[in-house]
């Protein structure tokens, strides 16, 4: 592997910038391997790099079905934030962030990470208190929050509708400095070049067909490229996990959704940061390019289909123009629907499923994303040891039936939260 | 957008209607007692990546509980009844 640097840039210069070299391998699928991890997402990849990396196993196979990253991995947001409150999700989303601030040196490959900040805005004295309590909860675990007030927030984020005439006037927001954006593709490819770089295979447009198994224990894969035999197979295909489980004979307390974001046509920079909304479910940022990326919620009823559909635009824009009246004047770029794996409480599954040999890693709802690094991280520690680190213990799926739900939101069983 | 024909007001727009999620399983009989039948009732659901029996509400409608079968992938929906009728028989 060729290590990135102003230096190799320089030397590659010389030859008119032709002789860079691919960033991982196009291998033939091998017979055998220590573990296949299904999925060639950013999720599957950086478990794959975390085998490697943390755990020394490096006879790994990736196995995607089309291209890397083309599922949900290029197709979110890119918000990256850490200031969930129950326990459980709030050591695994700081872990989290705690590896994102350190993974462009860490995979010598510019993940674009950019730390700008997030608001979650208030709206009446409630959701005041709320976002007070959810600051506190961080503060004691360590991590930072501030609670601003809506003069403050002027002051730093002009151009929202800051009117007592609001439909839903503005009295503040809770900010987590930390917080930022990352550039989606480049963490899969950041994280394929790495684990390539360990020997790892990533083996692309390659389908997993059905598992291969003996006396009950998942031993393989059968694949539109032949069997591929391993002794431990995990999966991270969040959007397709009950799909894949079931091939395995596992029902799990997932649905999927489809979930819509979008982007404006490119601007001169307006706001530097991230702003979530908080009386109606809108978050958007600016990226560099300049097109405002926004997204909203889920549409409603359970799909496969990566696409969404115009009742759910309609209503993601009008939170968006009530909160930001300039938006009514732009025009829509792009569009684009990912399926998600809706857990019945919102919080990821990271965990050895019930039959032998194969492990489960998804339920990210619609906040995978940012989970990525710890995700990968504490799959990979769950795969290599054969059982959970501390930050994935309480992503088990008997949390269910033993009535340790991890409840984020607050709402009960319903595969609507988040 | 869906359109569900419904069976008393005919074609209409999804959001004329309220999804309400899943109807392929049935509530356990109140004095059930294993915590296996209520955890597969209560958080376990097939989702495969096909046909998908789920109820919808025509709430802007004429207010009737209707089951509706859809393709998870296309959408199209193959059968619309009335949830009610549908439990009678």
């Amino acid at each position: 592997m060729v290590r990135y640097s102003a230096f190799e840039i320089f030397k590659q210069g010389l030859t008119g910038h032709r002789n860079w070299p691919a960033l991982w391998r196009d291998p033939v699928p091998k017979e055998r391997y220590d573990v296949i991890i299904i999925g060639g997402g950013g999720h599957g990849l950086a478990t794959a790099y975390y085998l490697a990396k943390e755990h020394g196993i490096t006879n790994v196979a990736v196995l995607e079905k089309g291209w890397l990253g083309g599922g949900n991995t290029g197709r979110n947001t890119t918000i990256v934030r850490s200031n969930y409150m129950i326990e459980g999700n709030t050591e695994f989303y700081e872990h989290s962030l705690k590896l994102w601030e350190g993974l462009s040196q860490d995979l010598n490959y510019n993940v674009m990470f950019s730390q700008r900040g997030q608001y979650n805005t208030f709206h009446n004295p409630g959701q005041r208190d709320v976002a007070r309590r959810r600051a506190n909860t961080l503060r004691l675990n360590g991590i930072e929050a501030e609670l601003i007030d809506a003069k403050q927030m002027a002051a730093e984020v002009p151009g929202l509708d800051y009117s007592a005439n609001a439909r839903f006037p503005i009295l503040g927001a809770m900010y987590q400095k930390r917080a930022g954006t990352a550039r989606h593709d480049a963490v899969a490819w950041g994280y394929a070049r790495g684990a390539d770089s360990f020997g790892v295979d990533i083996i692309q447009n390659c389908e997993v067909g059905e598992f291969i198994r003996d006396q009950g224990r998942i031993t393989g894969v059968r694949t539109n490229r032949g069997d591929i035999r391993a002794d431990k197979v995990g999966m991270a295909v969040a959007g397709h996990t009950s799909h894949v489980a079931a091939k395995a004979g596992l029902t799990l307390p997932i649905e999927t959704h489809v979930l819509q974001a979008f982007v404006s046509e490119p601007l001169k920079p307006i706001f530097d940061t991230v702003i979530s909304f908080g009386a109606a479910h809108f978050y958007i940022s600016q990226s560099d390019k300049g097109g405002l990326v926004m997204g909203g919620d889920i549409d409603g009823y359970n799909s496969y289909a990566q696409r969404g559909g115009m009742p759910t635009m309609e209503h993601v824009f009008a939170a968006g123009v009530s909160f930001m009246p300039y938006l009514s004047r732009l025009k829509i770029l792009r569009q684009w629907g990912g399926v998600m794996d809706m857990t019945m409480d919102g919080s990821p599954i990271i965990c050895k499923s019930p039959i032998d040999g194969l492990y489960i890693n998804g339920g990210w709802c619609y906040g995978g994303f940012k989970a990525t690094p710890a995700s990968g991280w504490c799959f990979a520690h769950t795969i290599a040891r054969d059982e959970p680190h501390e930050f994935n213990a309480k992503f088990g799926l008997d949390r269910f039936s033993r009535g340790f739900a991890l409840d984020e939101r607050g709402a009960g069983p319903t595969p609507h939260a988040h | 957008m869906i359109r569900i024909d419904c069976p008393f007001c005919g074609p209409r727009d999804e959001t004329e209607f309220t999804y309400g999620g899943d109807a392929s399983r049935a509530r356990p009989p109140l004095d059930e007692t294993s915590e296996e039948v209520w955890n597969t009732y209560v958080f376990l659901r097939p989702n495969e990546r096909g046909l998908h029996e789920e109820y919808w509400f025509h709430q802007h409608g004429c207010r009737a509980w209707l089951k509706v079968t859809r393709d998870m992938v296309s959408h199209a929906i193959s059968e619309v009844v009335f949830a009610r009728k549908d439990k009678s028989t």
